[in-house]
């Protein structure tokens, strides 16, 4: 994916409204058409099953947002030898790099993450080796194929941006340091990574508002997510709109949260104005 | 080591006892909603971006909600949404006009569903694109006294296109992959059908990775049409890089 599409996809820091821009006459007017929206939804739906659901709801997002960031920072520590890979590796470590990023971003993300449940999870209590490890355990549950799952997708795109941006940062500042008698390793931790990771941090934090977007997928791997909540509830109580209005309320809250933030994070990044 | 070591490629054949033919419908109707899905979202997109960029402050600001409300909700709940929320309003709707239910084909719903999601990407991605076509090329084009829709036809859509292409064409491949989640509301596209020949055969790993296979496919032909766009929409631009 191109800077630019993850721009156009992902909700970004440039899309928040500021505090001045509420108060135009007509925006007042159609906030107050929305407050009436919101009031008849309030009133004339059924939300007497909130309270009975609510530690449930909260353990839900409790979990997707682990699920979030776990997922992002192990998928972000894959995509930096990765996408370093594909810039200044040899052939046998560029060629794997760009099958893996190829394949992974070519599939879907719920093939994947059923390709590693069902298939995989098929496959392991057939060796006794894998039985019988500590690992097993872990395995017999769902979560880790989600945690895999979303990793590695986080990775491959991840990948990419990271090769872009490794490969966009000026071969002047590397030679400077190399100038310097930095050993490859300095010149890597002090200017290569640092410059590479600055260049590609709107699209790092886009990427991240897309992964939450994925996140609610490992709910069909019967991972109790905050989706997998809201699923049961439309079980439960034979609702269909209410449970899955609050749904999507909580989804651009926390992606409304997840922006603030990285607008937060950004800005305290000094930058060359331009 | 296991029983099924050497794969039973029998399974993928496409008549009867094997799922081949299955998997290839499937495959087939992922694409037909994809491509349905794309062209709605681009119709919504050029719709979209105009009115975020030439149209009244309302609508200017209904454009915007509708954009943030599908960048910032999964496309997981989207779908369910969309999918129980458009049935049922087209249904209350032809109730009004005293005229039966209609069962809705999964078909037009996977791509209306698609289609609305991919609509506020390609507004976005259009009204960048347009943003960055040169404003002289279309006040030029309006002191000829070209009306409003021959610009649109002659300067502006022509002009934006090699910057617009590039996003356009992730959009495409996103829509074929969004398709997959079609099988959580129950439509039979690729991943929905590999699900159940692989949970009936018990031969998971050969069926989704048959399915992988079958996507990473369309992928790469798609990447191959996009290269050959590209090429085309960006002749006579100066060589970058």
């Amino acid at each position: 994916m191109t800077d630019q599409t993850t721009h156009a996809v992902a909700f970004t820091p440039e899309d928040l409204p500021t505090a001045r821009s509420f108060f135009q006459p007509h925006r007042i007017v159609m906030m107050l058409v929305f407050a009436g929206f919101v009031i008849g939804v309030a009133v004339f739906m059924r939300w007497d099953w909130l309270p009975r659901y609510l530690p449930r709801l909260g353990w839900g997002i409790l979990i997707s947002l682990v699920m979030l960031f776990s997922t992002s920072i192990l998928g972000f520590l894959l995509a930096v030898p990765i996408g370093l890979a594909q810039v200044a590796g040899p052939w046998f470590f560029k060629l794997p790099a760009k099958v893996f990023c190829t394949v992974i971003r070519g599939t879907p993300l719920l093939l994947q993450l059923w390709l590693l449940y069902y298939g995989l999870g098929s496959l392991f209590p057939q060796f006794p080796a894998i039985r019988q490890s500590f690992l097993w355990p872990y395995l017999r549950e769902a979560w880790p194929y989600g945690v895999a799952a979303l990793t590695i997708s986080f990775a491959a795109y991840e990948g990419e941006v990271m090769r872009g941006a490794f490969a966009g940062v000026p071969a002047g500042e590397l030679e400077a340091a190399k100038a310097y008698g930095m050993s490859r390793w300095t010149m890597f931790r002090r200017i290569w990574l640092p410059r590479a990771i600055h260049r590609a941090l709107p699209t790092l934090n886009g990427e991240t508002v897309l992964q939450l977007k994925s996140t609610p997928l490992v709910a069909t791997i019967t991972v109790v997510d905050v989706y997998a909540v809201i699923s049961k509830v439309r079980q439960e109580t034979f609702l269909t709109y209410e449970p899955l209005l609050l749904l999507a309320l909580i989804y651009m809250c926390l992606t409304g949260i997840l922006v603030v933030a990285f607008r937060t994070f950004e800005n305290r990044i000094p930058t060359r104005g331009a | 080591m296991a029983s099924d070591s050497i794969v039973n490629w029998s399974l993928l054949a496409l008549s009867s006892p094997g799922w081949g033919g299955v998997l290839l419908q499937g495959f087939v109707n992922s694409i037909q909603i994809a491509i349905g899905g794309y062209a709605l979202g681009l119709t919504l997109g050029v719709g979209g971006a105009f009115g975020k960029l030439y149209g009244g402050p309302i609508l200017r600001d209904l454009l915007e909600c509708y954009t943030t409300v599908v960048r910032a909700v999964p496309e997981l709940v989207l779908i369910l949404l969309l999918y129980y929320a458009g049935t049922d309003l087209l249904n209350q709707l032809l109730a009004l006009f005293s005229i039966g239910p209609v069962d809705i084909s999964g078909l037009m719903a996977g791509i209306f569903v698609i289609g609305v999601v991919q609509g506020a990407y390609s507004t976005e991605v259009l009204r960048g694109a347009i943003k960055a076509v040169p404003a002289g090329q279309i006040e030029a084009a309006r002191a000829y006294g070209m009306s409003p829709l021959k610009v649109l036809r002659r300067v502006t859509l022509p002009a934006m296109l090699p910057y617009a292409i590039p996003g356009l064409s992730n959009l495409w491949l996103i829509a074929t992959k969004d398709t997959a989640l079609l099988a959580v509301v129950g439509f039979s596209e690729l991943t929905l059908v590999t699900r159940q020949a692989a949970g009936t055969t018990k031969a998971y790993l050969l069926f989704f990775l048959a399915a992988g296979a079958l996507y990473l496919t369309l992928t790469l032909v798609s990447n191959i049409f996009i290269g050959m766009l590209e090429r085309h929409a960006r002749r006579g631009f100066a060589e970058q890089r």
